[in-house]
């Protein structure tokens, strides 16, 4: 079986029928909501506290309700109009954007207490349209979110790389774009579980000194 | 589109660093829908919202009149917190369009989605 991105943008891809079955199809709900959970767990937020994240290629809201189902707040972007409408028919809490994360992503310099992204980096690595350079989208793409993150705050993606290369290029443009942190590999000895999760730390968030009391 | 994103919004067109922020609102469909009152995460958000900003958007949209400067400590400030939740959390921008100050790019908005797509040579 060919993966999705191999055989069409994400835009044409995920057309009425593709995006339909990610609201009745309960293996793929259930696979999401694993990962998703997984992602929340290695953001590493602060316990007990409502945070505002970013959820890069949201599709139809299945992982950005497990982030409301946490108790957070959640922007959504997403490069599928049919993905967005099933979103919106579901009314998921997020605010949602029709976006290519290949152009940025839009937001203001520490926006964000953490970002994820299930299952959607590796689109960014096709060159789908003339014009389209995979390097330069990557290097755009980490270099605003970075700008977009709260220092100290994670993004995690899990991702399906179709070659080392691949994971090696979407790498090497999140340490260019400032980004420490690298690859997490779930159950690596088992084909059928066997998850990948790209952990980025932007900078380190460090408490203000406390005072001198006098004593 | 809550009115906190909107303040976090600015311009991405290439070249456009400048004078790229707020967007300004051009709606023709604003609605108040209830949300959770949470004063942790307000006070939190405070620290990432431009006020002066949030401040036109809430006038200009006839939402509230915010005061001009902010309290430095939000405690007990539960009056002007739920004044803000109203603002930043219950008041959504479902039609429209957001107006770059500087380039003029138009983002348009439809039913609450906000198309944030540039055409290739804006990138
Ligand atoms: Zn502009």
């Amino acid at each position: 079986m060919s993966r999705p991105e191999q055989v069409a943008p994400a835009d044409v891809y995920y057309n009425e029928e593709e995006a339909h079955k990610y609201t009745t199809n309960t293996h793929i709900i259930d696979v999401q909501k694993r990962m998703t959970e997984r992602a929340i767990e290695l953001l590493a937020l602060p316990e007990d506290s409502t945070c505002f994240l970013l959820d890069i290629g949201c599709g139809s809201g299945l992982s950005g309700e497990e982030l409301s189902e946490n108790g957070h707040v959640w922007v959504g972007l997403d490069l599928s109009p049919s993905m967005l409408n099933v979103a919106l028919e579901r009314e998921v809490d997020g605010d949602l954007f029709l976006q290519d994360m290949g152009q940025g992503v839009g937001f203001r310099p520490g926006s964000f207490d953490g970002a994820i992204s299930i299952s959607a980096l590796q689109w960014l690595c096709n060159a789908d349209q003339r014009g389209h350079v995979p390097h330069k989208r990557l290097a755009r793409f980490f270099g605003t979110l970075y700008a977009a993150l709260a220092r100290g705050a994670r993004a995690v993606f899990q991702l399906y790389p179709q070659t080392p290369q691949q994971m090696g290029m979407i790498t090497a443009a999140a340490m260019k774009a400032g980004f420490t942190g690298g690859l997490v590999v779930d159950f690596p000895n088992s084909t059928r579980a066997k998850k990948m999760f790209l952990c980025l730390f932007a900078g380190v968030a460090a408490e203000v000194p406390k005072g001198l009391d006098g004593t | 589109m809550r009115l906190l994103t909107h303040n976090l919004l600015q311009c991405h067109v290439k070249g456009c660093s400048t004078n790229n922020y707020p967007l300004r609102v051009e709606a023709t469909n604003v609605v108040h829908k209830e949300a959770d009152f949470n004063p942790e995460f307000i006070t939190h958000m405070l620290q990432k919202i431009e006020w002066n900003a949030l401040r036109t958007t809430a006038s200009a949209l006839g939402v509230a009149e915010l005061p001009e400067i902010l309290p430095l400590s939000m405690e007990g400030q539960e009056e002007l917190l739920k004044q803000i939740h109203l603002v930043l959390m219950e008041t959504h921008i479902m039609d429209g369009k957001l107006v770059c100050p500087g380039c003029s790019h138009e983002y348009l908005v439809t039913h609450g989605v906000g198309n944030m797509l540039l055409i290739e040579d804006e990138v």
